[in-house]
């Protein structure tokens, strides 16, 4: 039901894909600007330009993921509903999960073309990596996104929240990345890692969940 | 109460002031760094609080979380307990990272490398800098709950950024003890190390006990200042009380 009225609610208005998919494109450009990559260095800083670009785009998207159900109430009527909290959690983190992949998919191409790539290593490794990477970002940025809900300026907490227990998946996920783009190193170890962040992280948050979400009584 | 914390702060005065005698004039200098080594027994008790106030600070926010419903007043003193060790352990910290630096610019010739080790801390640096924002960014009931949650968060990390820095690359001198075989230190170096972590131990209780204690002022004037705006003959009340917080 969550996933439904969301993803409803993001199709008709596209606000969040549109917004991401021109801040990750922004943030690919500046970066190749930035640095002026040749074609050796392209493989290195890739998969940390397109990981990053991901967090950053995501990241403005999250703090909008509890907005709608703040206004009229709406959280208030969930609270009550005699659904576990914890589903009312992976709804969003699910929804929010499909929004992301389909902003990486649209991206995904245009970066190949921007930097020039050729992978060197199993190029369909990526399909483990980025959606183990994506719902370590999602997964967690819901949960915060929820936790700072009630601070004072949200959107200045989320990310930095967020960011510092999100670097040993950041790091997996440009490791793993650019053992594929290179093809030096084999990218298995870290996507166990990803994948391990991602178990304890979601099982944290689904028992968690419930205190952040009724924290006021 | 303050004859006890005046003792306990001169013991904790002649015991660190003992500790930097031992350190640097009765103990040798080591064997292949010279003087340079005496900085250790700075470092390794700075880790130790760090260890010590972080854990504790975990202890602290999950009995929080466990006593919020049933003993609510028991529950503030945990949450005055986490504050204060998650400060210290953020001090501590400070301090491991700056004599770490000092001692890396004489030996490596570098203040700083992305080293498994020196990574790793300074990402539970942040961490726990991100928990004391959170602290700040919001108030009351719900901040407490939602803080000693990003405790736990935080502290489910750190064996994750642990492992993944450890992958990443390594540099750091291996540890000096429990290292296995051909690490520790001599025996007549000990004395300082001893000294200095019971000192260094002493003076963080000190300072935390200080700061549980501003803690829990901070709560019951919270409380009263609550207990005055529902009281039955608000609005004269309300008006001093309002007056008061202008003051």
């Amino acid at each position: 039901m969550q996933i439904g009225k969301d993803l409803r609610l993001e199709w008709r208005s596209k606000d969040a894909i549109n917004a991401m998919l021109f801040l990750a494109l922004l943030v690919v450009v500046l970066f190749s600007l930035a640095f002026d990559p040749t074609r050796a260095e392209a493989r290195q800083i890739a998969g940390g330009v397109l990981c990053v670009a991901i967090l950053f785009a995501a990241t403005s998207a999250l703090n909008q993921a509890w907005s709608r159900e703040l206004r009229g109430g709406v959280l208030d009527a969930q609270r009550m509903s005699p659904s576990p909290p914890s589903a009312l959690l992976l709804g969003k983190v699910v929804a929010n999960f499909l929004v992301v992949s389909s902003v990486e998919l649209v991206l995904a191409p245009l970066f190949t073309i921007f930097y020039n790539l050729d992978p060197k290593g199993n190029a369909w490794l990526l399909l483990a990596v980025l959606p183990l990477g994506t719902w370590a970002l999602v997964g967690n940025g819901v949960f915060f996104a929820a936790l700072s809900m009630r601070a004072r300026s949200r959107e200045l907490l989320l990310p930095l929240l967020l960011f510092p227990i999100f670097i040993p998946a950041l790091l997996a996920m440009t490791s793993a990345a650019g053992a594929v783009f290179t093809g030096e190193s084999d990218p298995v170890l870290w996507i166990r890692l990803l994948a391990g962040y991602d178990v304890i992280f979601t099982t944290a948050a689904v028992l968690l969940f419930g205190l952040v979400l009724n924290s006021e009584g | 109460m303050k004859l006890l914390r005046t003792l306990w702060l001169c013991a904790t005065l002649l015991i660190l002031a003992n500790g930097l005698r031992v350190a640097l004039f009765v103990v040798p200098a080591d064997a292949a760094q010279g003087d340079l080594s005496r900085i250790f027994y700075y470092h390794l008790p700075a880790w130790i609080g760090t260890s010590v106030f972080f854990a504790l600070n975990l202890a602290a926010s999950i009995s929080y979380l466990v006593l919020r419903n049933r003993k609510p007043a028991w529950a503030l003193h945990a949450d005055a307990v986490a504050v204060a060790a998650a400060e210290l352990g953020v001090v501590f910290c400070t301090v491991g990272l700056v004599t770490g630096s000092l001692w890396g610019r004489a030996a490596w010739g570098i203040w700083w490398t992305w080293d498994e080790r020196l990574t790793s801390t300074l990402i539970l640096w942040l961490i726990y800098i991100a928990y004391l924002l959170l602290r700040s960014f919001a108030e009351g009931a719900s901040m407490r709950t939602l803080a000693a949650v990003m405790a736990i968060f935080g502290y489910l990390d750190v064996p994750l950024v642990y492992m993944s820095t450890r992958w990443w690359r390594t540099q750091h001198p291996g540890p000096v003890f429990f290292g296995g075989p051909g690490t520790g230190m001599d025996a007549s170096m000990l004395p300082a190390l001893r000294w200095n972590i019971t000192g260094w131990l002493m003076w963080g209780l000190f300072v935390a006990a200080l700061r549980y204690q501003s803690m829990r002022r901070a709560q019951r004037s919270h409380d009263q200042r609550t207990e005055a705006l529902l009281a039955p003959r608000a609005p004269r009340h309300v008006a001093t009380v309002l007056e008061g917080d202008r003051a």
